[in-house]
């Protein structure tokens, strides 16, 4: 009996690590796929296609929002902050949560010229909450 | 309380729809989830009770 | 008593359910308790965030849930493990009754997700996002393990099928933790963890623990309740179960019907 439990204890020790492993390996080989977005850099480097549905993101660069006084057109920066940044136009209702500063994600075309033409604008958002009155004291 | 009033807190600074929307999900699975929970033991002890005895050996 | 006889008494049914009469309508009612004071709190004197509004309030359900559906799931694979390994009768009942509480849970926290992805993301649903990929794939695993054992007629097959499938798929769970590290998603970072310092003030944090909390009680309560369902069914016909539901006929003679329906 106590041969048996150990065969079975092994068998299946050794199909839940093969497993893992397995998934592990298709996982680091598929990991590029798998991102969501492109981060500006990749944007800048030419590493994102152009002329081809894909999604970007990155940080709205301060002061870069330019919106129409006459439609809903509005240009924007995504930076990283570390000198990658690209320019984003975009038709449409932004996201309540979109405001300078802050991470949004891109979903449309890059232009050759570097520009994303955007169909929609997705606000990204970090885990950090607070109410209202704590805003700007860092807590 | 972080509302004002009553007619404020229904309508959760325009996101009614959404707060509401998945707190009353929650709350019919919470229900649910104690009603079945309840029928739960009374079903089990009268599926028992319909089985005959089968054998007077205690289960190892 | 040593702990192989221990060991063994745990792994007994009917020591299980004599055991364990009060203790589920106990979890129950602290549950609710519990649930309705973290709900209230969280929906009327919680701040709103600074940013969100008021459907940040969905944190109080989407991350209960959400914790609850990841956290059943590994409990699934190491009774799935233990099942394979050690044969025990327990184990195997524990990866059939668990499973409907951590679909509900996994359900309730991609809704709320979704919906409160609409007003802060701009999006009910993102394909491609990995953490709601995984997650999708976590109520995938959830209805696979309740059809397989559907689907297979007997009782043995079925709980080996049940077990590996349960043990295989706990490698979708650090793939949902560690999602929204590895790859670029969406999704936020970890809010609440045990063992640091919440990102959040005390005012917010407060309910969402005590929610948590009160979760984890209605899904004690659903183990053993089910549990004590599920080991009447399998040894019915011993005499100990016959024994039980004599005692429980002539209680409900004398209490004139509904008494004991959750004890």
């Amino acid at each position: 009996m106590r041969v048996k439990r150990r065969n079975r204890l092994i068998t299946v020790s050794f199909v839940f690590i093969g497993a893992a492993v397995a998934v592990g390996l298709m996982l680091m080989a598929a990991n590029e796929n798998l991102n969501l977005f492109y981060p500006p850099d990749k944007v800048v480097s030419g590493e994102a296609p152009t002329s081809t549905g894909i999604r970007a993101g990155g940080m709205v660069l301060a002061g870069s929002v330019q919106r129409n006084s006459e439609n809903l057109d509005v240009r924007f920066v995504l930076t990283d902050y570390k000198g990658s940044d690209f320019e984003v136009v975009y038709t449409g209702i932004l996201p309540d949560l979109f405001r300078e500063g802050q991470g949004v994600l891109v979903q449309g075309q890059l232009g050759e010229d570097g520009v994303f033409q955007a169909a929609s604008v997705l606000a990204k958002h970090d885990e950090n909450y607070m109410p209202p009155e704590l805003e700007g004291m860092g807590a | 309380m972080s509302f004002d009033s009553v007619e404020s807190f229904f309508h959760m600074g325009g996101h009614a729809l959404y707060v509401w929307m998945v707190f009353g999900a929650s709350l019919a699975g919470l229900v649910g989830n104690l009603i079945n929970l309840n029928r739960t033991h009374r079903a089990a002890v009268e599926a028992a009770a319909r089985e005959p005895l089968v054998s007077e050996e205690e289960p190892s | 008593m040593n702990l192989t006889e221990l060991w063994h008494r745990m792994g007994s049914p009917r020591w299980f359910y004599q055991m364990s009469g009060p203790w589920g309508t106990g979890f129950a009612t602290l549950a609710v308790v519990l649930l309705v004071v973290g709900t209230m709190w969280g929906l009327a004197f919680a701040p709103a965030d600074y940013q969100q509004g008021n459907s940040f309030r969905i944190i109080y359900i989407h991350v209960p849930t959400a914790i609850l559906a990841q956290s059943v799931y590994m409990m699934l694979g190491v009774a799935g493990f233990i099942f394979l390994v050690w044969r025990m009768k327990l184990a195997d009942m524990l990866l059939q009754v668990m499973v409907p509480f951590g679909m509900g849970v996994t359900a309730l926290a991609l809704f709320s997700g979704a919906v409160w992805g609409r007003p802060t993301w701009g999006a009910w649903w993102v394909w491609g996002d990995p953490r709601i990929l995984s997650m999708l794939l976590l109520l995938f695993l959830y209805f696979g393990l309740y059809a397989l054992r559907a689907a297979i007629p007997r009782a043995e097959a079925a709980a080996r099928a049940c077990a590996l499938l349960a043990l295989v798929g706990l490698i979708n769970i650090p793939i949902i933790k560690y999602s929204v590290e590895w790859w670029q998603t969406l999704h936020q970072g970890v809010t609440f963890t045990l063992t640091e310092k919440p990102k959040m003030p005390i005012q917010m944090w407060a309910p969402l623990l005590v929610n948590v909390i009160g979760i984890y009680c209605l899904f004690a309560a659903n183990v053993i309740i089910r549990l004590r369902g599920e080991v009447l069914r399998r040894e019915s016909g011993t005499a100990w179960v016959q024994e039980v539901v004599a005692t429980h006929d002539q209680a409900r003679r004398g209490h004139s019907g509904d008494s004991g329906a959750m004890a």
